[in-house]
């Protein structure tokens, strides 16, 4: 298994490691409810070093990386980021990435770590003249600083005003005296930034970031935690909502696609897709009777299979039990009561509208009291 | 980690408490530490008849499901419903208010499978030293 250059620091912190796409990753500290919790009042910071890195040099990056993705990377500029896709000829899912431009010919896209080196060969298999495309996953490690006290905990560790640096924007400048790529980006649904260091740079900054941001809630927080916060914010895991047999279309991305570009891979399949409609639609569950309902497990309606779950848990902002899945188009309509086949037993549920907890943290603070009992711990 | 004298315990990890033909069954300090915060609790219903090495149960953290299996064989007398409301009591008091069903044993036979604490707490030792085995063997691979 692969270890990221914190492999040292998890276990001090007394982390529960797991396997997780090839890397011995933390799933958790001291748990994982509290851990979200703490995201979502104070701040996490994430060791998400396995995820990859790829870079796309030369005259030609901009032509390559539209050929290659869904959204409109002529629209990027120097200092901002997109979330885009990468199809295959049948309008499945290579990856869900995000695009950093650096320069007008230098884009560095973050890709999953279960990914990377499938999304390298089929980027490096597409790549023609005036391009250099370049695996760094190895060079970068990647902290993600999330929850509402993120900024107040990062300004004073760097010069650069973070203040400048709007969502979806990155800047390249120093923090703790090590050089970082600080974006505002994240995988939680809250303020934030991801940082992308040199790898040998990491665990120094892992370090002054937990001294600096303690007296203000932050915690280290595991894959665990990341996965409840990105579900109660309905973004999709590749693996679970995406992968190569499932289409933006399907999965409730057309956002990302821009069609009015020109041609990209995938294109064509899309826009019959989109012509004749879609079979089957990403849609969020809520559960009416007590249970969790685990990735695959079967959703039925009167009876008959009509989808299948693809993420679920106990939402810990709601203390509802929530899930994703895939439903027949027909069924995919808000307060459709359906069933979700849990050991050989149905469970009430019905479709609700996602995400889980609205932007503005409209329904975070339901149920708290019992929640604080584990940050007290 | 603690292990109380006087109960005893299955390598699946629950707990036992004998008192005459009657059993009270949890899951030990270990299972839930392992587990993590625990969010929901499936119990049998009352009169159900449970088989020993098989799951009666199941015990579900925010990340994982896990099957809870009977120690020993019996008639359920009693479920603990306060569990299902607040399923992170066993997080909190694995072997008091964190207990998850009441049987009648069918054969107390049953219990000779089952270890001491002492015993117990040598086989979780076990188990970790085993952990750090595998541990030690890849840091070494990683080094070749």
């Amino acid at each position: 298994m692969k270890r990221t250059p914190l492999y040292a620091a998890h276990r001090r912190a007394g982390a529960r490691l797991v396997e997780f796409a090839g890397w011995e990753m933390p799933v958790q500290y001291r748990g994982v409810i509290a851990e979200h919790l703490a995201v979502r009042r104070y701040a996490g910071l994430f060791d998400v070093s396995h995820m990859g890195e790829i870079e796309v040099r030369g005259a030609a990056a901009e032509a390559f990386c539209q050929r290659l993705t869904v959204n409109d990377v002529s629209r990027i500029k120097i200092g901002q980021a997109q979330y885009n896709l990468l199809l295959n000829d049948d309008g499945g899912v290579v990856d869900d990435v995000i695009l950093y431009r650096r320069q007008p010919d230098h884009f560095l896209i973050c890709v999953n770590a279960s990914n990377s080196d499938k999304d390298f060969q089929w980027m490096r298999s597409h790549v023609t003249g005036g391009i250099d495309v370049e695996n760094v996953s190895e060079q970068y490690a990647q902290l993600a600083l999330q929850g509402p006290v993120a900024e107040k905990i990062l300004q004073p560790l760097t010069t650069h005003n973070l203040g400048d640096i709007k969502s979806f924007h990155f800047a390249e400048d120093g923090v703790a005296g090590k050089r970082c790529l600080i974006a505002r980006t994240g995988y939680t649904g809250e303020a934030g930034f991801e940082l992308y260091c040199d790898w040998h740079d990491a665990e120094k900054l892992w370090d002054d970031l937990l001294d600096a941001g303690s007296p203000s809630g932050l915690v280290p927080a595991g894959l665990g935690a990341r996965d409840t916060l990105r579900l109660e914010k309905a973004y999709p895991l590749y693996g679970h909502e995406l992968d190569e047999t499932t289409t933006p279309l399907e999965a409730g991305l057309e956002w990302v696609i821009k069609f009015s570009k020109g041609s990209f891979i995938g294109r064509e399949v899309l826009l019959r897709q989109k012509q004749q409609g879609v079979k089957r639609k990403l849609v969020g569950l809520e559960l009416i009777d007590p249970g969790i309902a685990r990735s695959e497990y079967p959703l039925l309606k009167d009876g008959r299979s009509i989808g299948r779950v693809t993420s679920g848990t106990r939402s810990p902002t709601l203390d509802r039990s929530i899930a994703l899945g895939y439903v027949a188009a027909e069924e995919a309509r808000i307060d459709n009561r359906l069933d979700v086949e849990i050991r050989n037993k149905t469970i009430r549920a019905r479709i609700v509208p996602l995400p889980f907890i609205a932007s503005d943290g409209g329904a975070v603070r339901h149920k708290e009291e019992k929640s604080w009992k584990f940050l007290k711990g | 980690m603690e292990i109380p004298e006087g109960l005893k315990y299955s390598k699946e990890h629950e707990w036992v408490l004998i008192e005459g033909k009657i059993a009270t069954i949890g899951i030990t300090e270990y299972a839930q530490e392992e587990l993590g915060d625990i969010v929901f609790v499936e119990l049998p219903e009352i009169g159900e008849k449970i088989v020993k090495d098989d799951p009666f149960g199941a015990v579900e953290s925010v990340k994982a499901v896990s099957d809870v299996y009977a120690p020993v064989s019996g008639t359920v007398l009693e479920v603990n419903d306060a569990l299902p409301d607040s399923p992170e009591t066993i997080n909190d008091d694995a072997y008091g208010d964190g207990w998850m069903v009441r049987v009648e044993m069918q054969d107390v036979d049953d219990l000779k499978d089952l270890m001491t604490a002492e015993e117990y707490a040598e086989y979780i030792e076990q188990q970790k030293e085993d952990d750090e085995e595998e541990d030690d063997e890849e840091a070494e691979d990683e080094e070749e």
